[in-house]
């Protein structure tokens, strides 16, 4: 009799997975940007917390993201396993279980909700709950599946952190915080919509109801151009309030006429043009996007360094 | 002891794993008692009217009307 057996490791079982195998399923990516906009609402809201509040909101605001992102790919592993952008996440690469990501997801979105709560205060907290549950459910489970809206409404999601982090500092949510929402969540169609059609078949194969899917890319190019004509006095509004000043405002202007041209030459090209460049000015906007959003977050930082700095004060500009 | 004998044990791939695992949960979880002990001090450093030795009433600490 012995003890080896040919069968003792079974490769159907998922590989022993890494501490950075559950750092992937907290999506870094979007946690770092969901850092920056929470870290923006908190520092330009009119009330400070001490600097270790505002550390502990922003680390728990990332945490309570992060959570909802294992929950995201709990859910989506089986479209994920389809799309080739997603194919490497760990639970289709087979590197961590599926109900490893739902506990994870779950454990952390509890410690994060309450954490927040015990360091700012309960709107902080509800706003929170709110944006895993919202980004978990109405958008992974329900929206991303039925509709082509589904990037639109979903964007609510990314859109709350700038306002969970001016709750966190002021206990309200005023209109900055309303407008700052609202950049991201007009920003996030046209955003996700030029990277839907340069990454082709990935939404098709997956059966996930894009608009490049439904609707065709005709249409998808004009949504585009839509909803970037209707970010553009968002964007705008945000820089006539108590946040905003002339360093946002002219950040605002060119980038928003950057932003319009490109949407403008997404619109004008025929699939065939698309095609024979590799689909270059896709790609252009969704790079453009990115900075677009960076800047206009930045350019909010910088005024309310200006303001603490007094340089307004000197100046007479301001308020 | 025969020569030529192999080590029994070698550090396998999946024991590297498991370190990275145990380290990154002992390291998060110090880092936690950390934020936890600095929000403390934190929160009890900007509470005005409190005192840390006694649970009790006490008029003197309430805001004075003039």
């Amino acid at each position: 009799m012995t003890d080896i057996r040919a069968d003792l490791h079974d490769t159907a079982r998922p590989a022993e997975p890494g501490f950075g195998d559950y750092v992937v399923l907290l999506k870094p990516r979007v946690m770092s940007l969901v850092v920056f906009t929470a870290l923006v609402g908190l520092l330009v809201a009119p009330v400070a917390l001490h600097p270790i509040e505002a550390f502990a909101a922003v680390i728990f605001i990332a945490l309570g993201a992060g959570a909802s992102g294992a929950l995201n790919m709990w859910w989506d592993a089986d479209i994920d396993r389809v799309m080739r952008r997603t194919a490497r996440r760990p639970i289709p690469a087979g590197k961590v279980e599926p109900g490893e990501a739902l506990g994870l997801g779950l454990a952390l979105s509890g410690i994060a909700v309450i954490m927040l709560g015990l360091a700012t205060n309960l709107l902080a907290a509800a706003l929170l709950a709110f944006t895993i549950f919202f980004y978990a459910v109405i958008y992974s489970m329900w929206l991303k599946r039925s509709t082509p809206q589904n990037i639109v409404i979903g964007g609510a999601a990314g859109a709350f952190p700038p306002m969970i982090g001016w709750a966190a500092a002021t206990g309200s949510v005023g209109i900055e915080a309303w407008l700052m929402f609202a950049l991201i969540f007009m920003w996030t169609p046209p955003h996700f919509w030029a990277l839907a059609l340069f990454m082709k078949d990935d939404y098709s194969n997956a059966r996930v109801p894009m608009l490049t899917v439904t609707h065709g890319r005709r249409a998808t190019r004009a949504h585009v151009l839509a909803y970037t004509v209707l970010l553009v006095p968002v964007a705008l509004a945000a820089g006539f309030t108590a946040i905003g000043g002339p360093v946002y405002l002219a950040v605002a202007l060119v980038m928003n006429a950057l932003f319009l041209r490109g949407a403008w030459a997404i619109w004008r090209r025929t699939e065939a043009e698309a095609e024979a460049d590799g689909y270059r000015t896709e790609k252009r906007v969704f790079r453009l996007s990115l900075y677009y959003l960076f800047l206009h977050f930045g350019a909010l930082l910088a005024e309310a360094a200006l303001r603490a700095s007094g340089a307004y004060a000197l100046t007479g500009f301001g308020g | 002891m025969p020569t030529g004998t192999h080590r029994l044990r070698p550090t396998h791939e999946l024991h590297r794993r498991r370190f990275s695992r145990n380290l990154g949960v002992g390291v998060l979880l110090v880092a936690f008692i950390a934020l936890v002990f600095g929000l403390t001090i934190a929160k009890v450093q900007s509470g005005g009217t409190i005192q840390a030795y006694d649970h009790t009433f006490r008029p003197a600490l309430l805001p004075q009307d003039d």
